[in-house]
């Protein structure tokens, strides 16, 4: 390595404003993904959703696990 | 590549400065556009019902699964398109986007399709999008593209998946309706390419690429187109035979199948000078149409029929 210091080489404005525009495009797409997740997630459950039990205790859960 | 006045550069080389847009067009939109519709037909052709949150995410991750089968397709071509007035201004031979970058892009872009498909729709249809992607990269791109002339006869079936894949979204399976809309794109892509081939022959043969006019010539390639052709037509109306189309699918079909045959006679028939490009060109853009107006009747008879179901 030379003594002067090229590493890291730095990035032009170019390169900087592309490189932005790709990281935003990308969490916009991450974003979208997450709620395409849970609107599936939300329509393959339906009404079950609504109907799960909204606590189970340790008595209970043993009771569903022997049945 | 001199001849083309390009400075194409495929070395792979990192400028960082690649737009989104740049990645966008490794998906090869034009293409895109043509399998999502094709997708939509053959769900709103498929007995049954889905739910519209998971008939989006299902054309979303058709879509995008073809966009990485284009981005995939640009990174192993990049030399070959560098050579094609047709292809010379892509991403990669312009330097726009690494070689690289493509690969990463597209890799990543067909494992996030099939998974999204696969566990958010069903595996069925999960399963034909890896193997459109499969077959086409490998199968096509990478094995008959640049060894044998029938490389578009057979790397065909990659463009002919999506309606099957669309069907399989909403029925979780496949069947012989869904085959015969395969059966459609299937045998319309040879003469569809071979036209483009024809009046393209001097790109394909400085890239080295085996089309039929560069193998067998303009002559084998005329009657080849007129032979796919007579084929094609008959598949293309059977729909209406099985309950698929109605009597509007059939009398588009049937009548632009006229019109298509006449013009693949054209070429056939018209063999020197600019008149014979141009013939050729003709059919080339009026399989398109075609294509979108079969593929748009259906899907107008099925929306029409569900609504007033």
């Amino acid at each position: 390595m030379t003594g002067s210091s090229e590493y890291p080489v730095p990035l032009t404005e170019k390169q900087v404003a592309a490189r932005r525009h790709r990281s935003i495009a990308i969490a916009l797409a991450l974003g979208a993904l997450v709620l395409l997740f849970y609107a599936a997630t939300i329509v393959r459950m339906g009404g079950n959703v609504a109907n799960r039990p909204l606590a189970v205790t340790g008595v209970g859960l043993l009771k569903g696990v022997l049945r | 590549m001199a001849e083309l006045g390009i400075q194409a550069d495929i070395s792979g080389t990192r400028d960082n400065t690649s737009s989104v847009g740049d990645f966008f067009e490794l998906m090869k939109p034009r293409v895109m556009s043509l399998v999502v519709f094709t997708a939509l037909t053959g769900m709103a052709a498929a007995p049954g019902s889905i739910h519209p949150v998971l008939a989006f995410i299902a054309i979303l991750a058709i879509s995008i699964g073809a966009g990485a089968s284009g981005a995939l397709n640009m990174w192993y071509d990049a030399d070959i398109d560098a050579q094609m007035q047709r292809t010379v201004s892509r991403p990669v031979p312009r330097g726009r986007v690494s070689a690289e970058d493509a690969l990463a892009f597209g890799s990543f872009l067909s494992a996030a399709s099939v998974l999204m498909l696969g566990l958010l729709v069903n595996w069925t249809a999960g399963a034909l999008l890896a193997l459109t992607i499969g077959f086409y990269i490998f199968v096509y791109t990478m094995w008959l593209k640049r060894r044998t002339a029938q490389n578009i006869v057979i790397g065909g079936a990659a463009g002919a998946f999506p309606p099957m894949i669309g069907w399989a979204a909403v029925t979780g399976g496949v069947s012989v309706e869904s085959m015969l809309l395969f059966m459609i794109i299937f045998l319309w892509t040879p003469p569809h390419f071979w036209a483009l081939s024809l009046y393209r022959c001097r790109d394909y043969e400085r890239a080295g690429v085996p089309m039929l006019p560069v193998v067998a010539g303009p002559t084998e390639t005329r009657r080849q187109i007129v032979l796919y052709s007579l084929v094609f037509i008959p598949v293309a109306i059977s729909p209406y035979f099985i309950g698929l189309g109605g009597l509007s699918y059939l009398a588009v079909s049937s009548v632009l199948g006229a019109v298509f045959l006449k013009l693949a006679f054209d070429v056939r028939r018209i063999t020197e000078g600019r008149e014979a490009d141009a013939a050729a060109k003709k059919l080339f853009l009026f399989s398109i149409l075609y294509l979108f107006a079969v593929f748009g009747v259906m899907l107008i008879e099925k929306i029409v029929l569900r609504v007033l179901a």
